[in-house]
Formats: C-alpha cells, sequence, structure tokens
C-alpha cells in the first residue's frame, strides 16, 4: 500500500517500518507512516510515545535500527535518507527545530539566520581570505535574505540582539526562522508552541499557516497543545508506545476510541 | 538591615581567620630546626595574629568584592564613573579619525620601538608578538570553535623544529652551494605553517568525537607525547639538547651584528603580527568563521542546518596549528636554540591563558592578554618566584568579575534601510 502512495505524486516523506530500538527498549515499533505535499500534519501521542525520537530517525540524529524513510527530492526523484548524516539530510530539504530550543544562544538573530543559509555561500577559505568582489557580493546578498527571513517572522526589531537574550516566544520563532532559512520543503516543528501564552500561540498558529499558504512548505509537527493541532492540521498521528495507534482527519482523531484510551486511560 | 549584614561579614570573616589560624598553624607557627641530630620545635607565637589579621582582612575585603560584583551586574547599564569613560572612549573610538589617528600613532611607536630601547626590550616584544601569534591561533580553536586545545604548544613545536632540522640536514648543503643558510627562514616560514597544518589535521582525526574534557585529555597527550618523542630521538632531533646555532633569517646578504638582527626579527614579527590578525578578522567575519562558532554553540543544531561538522572540526585545529607553526619559525630564529623544553604543557596553559583572560573568541583580547602576560612577567621579574601563584590568582579574579576576559567580543551590528532591500 505504502509503496503505491510513495508513486502517487502527492507524496513527499515515506516512512515505512520504522523501528529504533535503545538496547532493549524498543523506542519506536514498527511505524508507518506518510506525508503529502503541501499539508500541515501532527505527530501527537502522550509523553514519551517516540514522537522526537521519530524526528531524530528522519532528519539523522539517530540511525534507525529498522525500516527505512524516504522523500520525494526536488527533482521529483524517490530517495532513501535513513542513516545519512544530519548535515546531509538538510541539503536534500528537510529542516527542524527542536524541542528544547538550541539556538546559538552567543550569536546575534541575524547571524542565527545566516547559519541557516550557510549552504547557499559557497566561497571558502581562501575567498574569506582574499574577500573579492563575487565574495562580498555573495556575503551581503545572504544578509539581506535573512533580514528577509526574519522580517517575515517578525523578528526584524531583533536583529542585533543576542540569540539567548530573546524573550521565550521569540526564541521558538526564531528557530522556525533558522529552518526556513535552509530552503526546506519540509518543515520538521517539535512542540512549536511548548511555553507560549495563547496570545502567542495564536500568533503562532498564523505563522505556521503563512509558511504553508505562502512558501508553499510542508509541515510536519509535534504539538502537546491539542487546540493548535486540531486547528492547523489536516491530518494527524497518534503514537502510544512507540507505536502507531490511530491516523485520520482531527474529526476522526477526536472520535478515535483507542486516541481517548491512550490519552484518559481506561 | 545593612547594618546587620555588616555584623554577620565580620562574624563570617572572624570565623574565617580563627580558621586559617589553626589551619595555618603548622606552618606559619611551628619551625622544626635540626641542630646536631636533635630537631626541636620552635614556636613563633608572633605569627599567629599575622595570620588572623591577614585572613580576616582579606575574606572580608573578598566579601565586599563579591557583593559590589553583583551589584554592578544589576546596574550594569546604569552610569558608574567606570561605565562613563567606557562610553567616552568608545564614543571618540567610533570616530574615523581619532580610531585611525590612534593606530597610527600605536603603528609609528611600534615602528620606533627597537630604535628608541635597548636590544634587551626588543627581543622581550619579539617574545610577545610571538605570543600574540599564538594567541591568535589558539583563540580561532578555543574562542571560534570551542574545542578547548591543551596540545596547542606541539604545534608551535613543530613549527621550530620543521626550521631546527631543515637547518640541521639541509643547512650545510646550503653552505656548500654557497647559499646564505638564512634562506632557510623564508623557506621554513610558509613550510613549518603547512607542516603544522597537517598535523593539526592528524589531530583532529581521533579527536572528531570527542568535545569537553575529553578533548582536552586527548590534545594534552598529543602535546606530551610531541615533547617526548622529541626529547627521545635524540639522534635525529638532538634530544633533549635540541638544536643550536640556528640562523637568523636573510637579509640580502648583510651580515648582522646581534642588535640588528634582534631588530630585523622584531620587524618580521611585525608584519607576520599585522598578517595573522588580517586573516583571523575576516576568517571570523565570514561564512567560515560563523560556522565554527555555531559549532561551539551547539553542535546538533549546527547539523541540522546543515554544516558538515567533520569538515569544520577539521578546518579548526588546520587553522588554528598553521599559525603555531609560523609562531615556531621565528621563535627558533629569535633564540638561535631549540629544545623540547620550550614546548612544555605549561606553555599550551599560558596561551590558553592569554586567550581566556583577553576574552574568548576576542581579538584584541588575545592580543591584550598575550602582551600582558609576556610583557608584565619580563618586567617583574623581582616576583618571578610568585608567578604561578600570581597567574592563579589573576585567573581568578578575570573568572569571576570579568567573565567575558578583560576585552569581551563585540558583535558584529546590522543596519538595514528600508528603501535598500525594496529593489
Amino acid at each position: 500500500m505504502s509503496t503505491q502512495q510513495l508513486q502517487s505524486k502527492q507524496s513527499i516523506l515515506e516512512i515505512e517500518n520504522l523501528s529504533m530500538a535503545f538496547g532493549g527498549l524498543r523506542a519506536i515499533d514498527g511505524v508507518s507512516m506518510h506525508i503529502d505535499e503541501g499539508e500541515i500534519a501532527a505527530l501527537i501521542g502522550p509523553n514519551g510515545a517516540g514522537k522526537t525520537t521519530i524526528f531524530n530517525c528522519i532528519t539523522g540524529v539517530y540511525k534507525p535500527t529498522e525500516g527505512t524513510v524516504s522523500i520525494r527530492n526536488k527533482n521529483g526523484q524517490i530517495e532513501h535518507i535513513h542513516g545519512l548524516k544530519p548535515d546531509i539530510i538538510n541539503h536534500k530539504g528537510l529542516a527542524r527545530t527542536f524541542q528544547n530550543i538550541r539556538l546559538f544562544n552567543n550569536m546575534t538573530v541575524l547571524e542565527n539566520v545566516m547559519i541557516g543559509r550557510h549552504n547557499s555561500l559557497k566561497a571558502g577559505i581562501f575567498k574569506a581570505i582574499v574577500r573579492d568582489s563575487s565574495t562580498k557580493e555573495e556575503e551581503q546578498r545572504v544578509i539581506e535574505e535573512s533580514y528577509l527571513i526574519l522580517k517575515k517572522l517578525k523578528l526584524d526589531m531583533y536583529i542585533n540582539e543576542t540569540a539567548g537574550n530573546l524573550p521565550y516566544g521569540e526564541q521558538r520563532r526564531l528557530e522556525i526562522a533558522r529552518a526556513l532559512a535552509t530552503d526546506p520543503f519540509l518543515l520538521l516543528l517539535d512542540e512549536p508552541v511548548a511555553g507560549m501564552n495563547a496570545q502567542e500561540t495564536k500568533e503562532l498558529e498564523e505563522t505556521i499557516n503563512i509558511i504553508r499558504d505562502q512558501e508553499h512548505i510542508t509541515i510536519l509537527l509535534i504539538e502537546h497543545d491539542m487546540s493548535l493541532v486540531m486547528n492547523v492540521s489536516e491530518r494527524i498521528y497518534v503514537l502510544d508506545y512507540g507505536r502507531l495507534i490511530a491516523e485520520g482527519t482531527p474529526h476522526e482523531i477526536k472520535r478515535n476510541p483507542d486516541v481517548i484510551k491512550a490519552y484518559l486511560g481506561e | 538591615m545593612k547594618s546587620r549584614s555588616l555584623l554577620a561579614d565580620i562574624g563570617k570573616s572572624f570565623l574565617i581567620a580563627i580558621w586559617f589560624m589553626v589551619l595555618l598553624f603548622p606552618l606559619m607557627v611551628m619551625k622544626v630546626n635540626v641542630s646536631k641530630g636533635v630537631a626541636q620545635v620552635q614556636f613563633r607565637w608572633n605569627m599567629l595574629p599575622l595570620v588572623g589579621i591577614a585572613a580576616f582582612v582579606l575574606s572580608l575585603l573578598w566579601r565586599f568584592a563579591l557583593e559590589w560584583n553583583e551589584k554592578r551586574g544589576n546596574d550594569s547599564r546604569a552610569g558608574g564613573p567606570l561605565a562613563k569613560l567606557k562610553a567616552l572612549t568608545s564614543q571618540y573610538l567610533g570616530i574615523a579619525v581619532v580610531r585611525k589617528g590612534a593606530l597610527f600613532i600605536l603603528l609609528a611607536f611600534a615602528l620606533a620601538y627597537p630604535f628608541l630601547f635597548g636590544m634587551y626590550h626588543t627581543n622581550v616584544m619579539i617574545t610577545a608578538f610571538i605570543y600574540i601569534i599564538l594567541a591568535l591561533g589558539l583563540n580561532i580553536v578555543v574562542g571560534l570553535g570551542g574545542l578547548l586545545n591543551l596540545g596547542y604548544a606541539a604545534f608551535f613545536g613543530v613549527g621550530a623544529y620543521t626550521y631546527g632540522l631543515l637547518w640541521k640536514y639541509v643547512g650545510h648543503s646550503f653552505i656548500a652551494a654557497g647559499i646564505d643558510p638564512g634562506w632557510l627562514f623564508w623557506i621554513s616560514l610558509p613550510l613549518a605553517g603547512i607542516i603544522a597544518t597537517l598535523f593539526g589535521i592528524l589531530l583532529s582525526l581521533p579527536v572528531l568525537r570527542l568535545r569537553g574534557d575529553y578533548l582536552a585529555i586527548i590534545t594534552l597527550a598529543f602535546g606530551e607525547i610531541f615533547r617526548m618523542v622529541m626529547q627521545n630521538s635524540g639522534d635525529i632531533t638532538g634530544g633533549a639538547t635540541g638544536i643550536s646555532l640556528i640562523p637568523r633569517p636573510w637579509l640580502f646578504n648583510i651580515k648582522l651584528t646581534p642588535q640588528k638582527a634582534a631588530t630585523y626579527i622584531y620587524f618580521i614579527a611585525i608584519v607576520l603580527v599585522l598578517i595573522t590578525i588580517f586573516v583571523v578578522r575576516r576568517i571570523e567575519d565570514s561564512k567560515v568563521g560563523r560556522a565554527l562558532e555555531a559549532m561551539r554553540e551547539d553542535e546538533i543544531a549546527c547539523q541540522a542546518m546543515g554544516i558538515n561538522l567533520v569538515r569544520n572540526k577539521l578546518i579548526t585545529f588546520a587553522l588554528g596549528a598553521f599559525w603555531a607553526g609560523i609562531a615556531g619559525v621565528v621563535m627558533a630564529a629569535q633564540t638561535t636554540y631549540i629544545n623540547p623544553d620550550s614546548f612544555t604543557l605549561w606553555e599550551s596553559i599560558i596561551i590558553l591563558m592569554a586567550v581566556v583572560i583577553g576574552g574568548t573568541g576576542s581579538i584584541p583580547g588575545a592580543i591584550g592578554g598575550a602582551i600582558l602576560l609576556k610583557l608584565l612577567p619580563e618586567y617583574f621579574r623581582a616576583l618571578a618566584q610568585y608567578r604561578m601563584l600570581i597567574y592563579g590568582i589573576a585567573m581568578i579574579l578575570v573568572i569571576i568579575f570579568k567573565p567575558d576576559g578583560l576585552i569581551p567580543r563585540k558583535r558584529k551590528q546590522y543596519t538595514f534601510k528600508e528603501k535598500e532591500l525594496a529593489k
């Protein structure tokens, strides 16, 4: 079934029979899922269900014990990406944020985003030292592009601020900005509104919609905030004890007895 | 409220004073005299109140200093006299003419230095320049890359030995061919840089997966291994006696007196320092430098941003080692003699201290730190036996009161005009 979906035009991320074991503990056990182009999908589940582990397997932080992860790359070809290094996977167009914010705290906000644009720069060490006109232009281009990304996420008033000094909600947004700077086609957000108040959550919800609608970036997010999940996502995967227990639209998930059991107990 | 805390402070200091009197009793009060094979304990009771008073005053001062430091942290933005002075200097340095003028005067002074002062001072300054190059190089590894390297002196040694060994094995054929062996200096300079870079890459391979403590231990071991190999392969490297009579750099076939030679090396060193500053600044403010800093900040996030960590670490070690190699050649040429004792762990630690005291990651900081740590001991030779003690105290003071170093890094500020971006 899944191969069929992979061949269909829609699917851009395909996870098949993915397992991840840490010693005797199977954090993920035979999970299969797929994300279609242009959709906002959510991955939910109780604490410790293995959501972040799936993210780590997709983005190369972990090498999955079993199973495959494949993407439809920018040329429309299907490519396996499991077991590749995180930087290579990022080059292929997958970008992520982290549950426990991982900004470059001592660098400025603009520099954080410029790191995201790193791979769009070609100059090596020698060009950096000589600093010829092409390098200067390139550098200027990256500065401007980074600024525009920050502007889009309403962070442009902070450009010269040290990232670690930003308010919490802004730090989360900056992580998204930095991920967007790597030019992804799929953005993986790990609890993007954790620790935010209702107002900030509302704003981020808008941001997520804008990213999908204007930048045409597919989004997969992990979130505990159910109102956000129900509002933005078109498809939801529910994970419990490393296994997929449900898949469907928000409407279906709300009524699924297994999901209710997993969340509320019997 | 305030008087009560003062009383409490005095009480605490009093307890500390008593504690120190007990603690130092065997050291400061008791003295064992051995005469005619009989040991006799002499009690110097007059030392006891001295110890007590000293401990009391110092602990009280320390407490006040800590309190002052905390307070200063709370209202650092409010204008104290120090903050005002800082604001004033930065305001004046902001004016291009003033800044350029100050730089010009500094440069003019540096150029006139060997003619104004004697050979001794010139040599001291050359050593300071060598340490500036070293500190700037280590600053790439520790300050930008965030990789603690305790074996940095080994790369310094690689540079010095490149020149030394080249002289030892190729020197006589140069003389036989009628070429001035001073030429070897100019050949060694790039060669040592390249060889040190290769050693840097060699070291970075086993430490690719290490961080923090483990990295520090491995680099420390590398430094010691290098020194031991140099010391114990006497047939090749001259062993503990080292290599002597290394020629001074060539200058148009002119035989230089030691005084003139020192001046000449002084100018070579100054040019090398300027080149180092130029290159390091360019690297810092480029894609490469930013990637190194991102690696220092967070390796996982750095990889997730598409940066190749392995390559980054290789670059860090290679770049750092290159400058140490260059500095090594200048050092060999200046002293005309090298042996393994010049490249001990202590040497690595001094360079690291220069970086940390000056301000980790800050180029002016590394320069200032190197000058401070090399010049002060030279001019306070009377205190030489307390050097370690003073370094230790200085380190503690800097870490507590100025954790970013004496001249912390200023991050580049960007400004945007709407019009520019509208196009």
